[in-house]
């Protein structure tokens, strides 16, 4: 039964701080074994939600279960399928981060080999040294240890990559995409939609206390949305000539389509036979980014 | 892993924590000791009328050995809960299956830990160094009063952190709350010709009681075992008051979260 239950389902949950209504009654799905980024700006609903999943807050209302347990009443064995990486939490200084790591193994009934849990995370330099004297994106990643030292089958991750350098993002992203490939199910809050777009298998967007678009990055807004062809026109060529409707935008055609394959058939025909190279050619699918900004721009 | 396990593991990583913090250990543990060196050393030989003529020494190894006490529970774990507090380590730990008493449990073992040892090495460092030694049969009042006192002042130093607005604050907040305390409670120096309403405000507070506590079981006329229960009584009223608050206010996450 729980296999086949999704990992967390939440149906009109309902939050407020005396009169501020932060969540307003809102339904999320997440699959066993998928990336679920939860997006959204501050302010938006976006931690008070994630916190409720966690077990940190009370909700106002709806319903909640998460690994088939209502986070509003963890139990031990709830806590030990859950890792959770904090936003901004910082380790024990004086600590070393072997010690730190094997500390919070104990916590847990089957915790994973504790100097494996260091490797994977790129600390093995560092597992002498104190907690206190990692740098700020080490004190990061020993977060992601303490996270899966656990062995959980769900981990919370919020904001995982703030203050990452471009490098360090893409280990880390690889580190999660080799968690997905344990089979462990990924629930990641962040700001970067190139991160949300290159790991999630389905986002959900939450703007004011509302998901406004919820679904695979690539499908995000549904019907209506519009790819882009654009080629620079060949020498002598009209853009009335374009076998497809277009418009000129200087110098090149752009053609607006809901479906851009048929009319990207029938240009490199008509190319093809009249021997346009179209060396720029290119289509342009509307990115994740995007689709968030549209979606959570004031007024939209 | 059964609670009592955990809190046991607890235990050495907070032992860790304390004894690897330089200035944790130096305000703890060592300045108690520096004190009695120096006031025995410099005053040592005069006596003390008030306290039928006991000499300074005597007087000096209860007065810091409850300064010991203070400062090894309430003050380390004032300060220590609310850096792990605004440090969101609580709040992490608060994510794990840790049971919140192991936590608890292990930080208070460790504090009483940590004022037991100091107190056996001011009470040696008393005889061996000044030969202040406690009139026979009295032992058992040293040891309930180490016992009540540090229990209290821990389940105090718990309630006292969540008080302590941020980590910035808590070494100005905490002193603020136990410096004026141990000056008007004797602990370094009698105040008995002291204003009446000085002292009946120092009545008031509990660290005053602990060290009439420990006084009682070394003044010379003392017979066994020594044990001060109106004192301790009140300073376990104080520790109960304490675990009370401590239970209604204690916090997980930062203030402001």
């Amino acid at each position: 039964m729980r296999v086949t239950q999704p990992a967390v389902t939440v149906r009109a949950l309902r939050k407020s701080y005396d009169s501020f209504e932060a969540v307003k009654g809102i339904d999320l799905e997440v699959r066993h074994g998928e990336v679920f980024a939860f997006l959204g700006p501050n302010g938006a609903g976006k931690t008070t939600t994630t916190e409720i999943l966690e077990g940190y807050r009370e909700r106002s209302g709806g319903e909640v279960s998460v690994l088939g347990v209502d986070p509003a009443r963890p139990t031990r064995a709830w806590r030990s399928r859950i890792g959770i990486v904090l936003q901004a939490a910082k380790p024990e200084h004086f600590l070393t981060v072997r010690e730190t790591v094997a500390e919070y193994a104990d916590f847990y009934p089957h915790p994973r080999s504790v100097d494996e849990t260091i490797a994977q995370v790129g600390l093995s330099d560092s597992a002498g040294k104190r907690a206190g004297q990692l740098s700020g994106g080490q004190q990061r990643r020993l977060d992601v240890a303490l996270a899966l030292v656990g062995d959980p089958d769900l981990i919370f991750m919020d904001e995982p990559t703030t203050g990452f350098d471009p490098a360090a993002r893409r280990n880390a992203w690889g580190m999660i995409g080799g968690l997905r490939d344990l089979g462990k199910t990924i629930f990641l809050t962040t700001h970067f939609m190139d991160e949300a777009q290159a790991l999630a298998d389905r986002v959900a967007i939450i703007r004011e206390g509302v998901i406004v678009a919820h679904g695979p990055p690539s499908e995000l807004g549904g019907r209506g949305r519009r790819s882009f062809i654009r080629f620079t026109l060949p020498e002598g060529v009209a853009v009335g000539d374009v076998p497809v409707p277009a418009r000129e935008e200087g110098g090149r055609a752009v053609i607006e389509v809901e479906q851009p394959v048929r009319p990207l058939a029938a240009i490199t025909a008509w190319a093809m036979e009249r021997r346009y190279e179209l060396p720029d050619l290119e289509v342009e699918r509307p990115s994740l980014e995007d689709v968030y900004l549209e979606l959570t721009e004031e007024g939209a | 892993m059964s609670t009592a396990r955990l809190a046991a593991r607890q235990v050495r990583y907070a032992t860790l924590s304390y004894v690897r913090n330089p200035p944790a250990v130096f305000f703890g543990l060592l300045m108690p000791v520096l004190f009695l060196v120096i006031f025995a050393t410099v005053f040592g030989n005069d006596t003390i009328e008030s306290r039928g003529g006991i000499s300074q020494s005597t007087y000096y190894v209860p007065g810091l050995v409850a300064l010991g006490i203070v400062s090894t529970t309430f003050v380390n774990l004032s300060m220590s809960l609310v850096v792990l507090r605004e440090n969101r380590v609580l709040k992490r730990l608060r994510g794990t299956p840790l049971p919140a008493p192991a936590f608890l449990a292990g930080r208070v073992a460790t504090a009483i830990g940590m004022a037991t040892a100091l107190t056996v090495v001011l009470l040696v460092i008393g005889r061996l160094a000044y030969g202040v030694e406690l009139p026979g049969g009295t032992a058992p009042g040293v040891v309930l009063a180490l016992v009540v006192g540090a229990a209290s002042f821990c389940s105090m130093g718990v309630a006292f952190s969540t008080l302590v607005p941020n980590e910035d604050a808590g070494p100005a907040v905490v002193n603020a709350a136990v410096l004026p305390l141990y000056f008007i409670s004797g602990v370094f120096f009698p105040t008995d010709e002291a204003p009446g309403w000085l002292n009946d405000v120092a009545n008031v507070f509990p660290v005053k009681h602990l060290a009439e506590a420990l006084l009682e079981a070394f003044e010379p006329g003392s017979a066994a075992p020594g044990i001060a229960w109106g004192h301790l009584g009140i300073v376990a009223l104080w520790g109960v008051a304490g675990a009370l608050a401590a239970v209604s206010t204690f916090r997980w996450t930062p203030k402001g979260e």
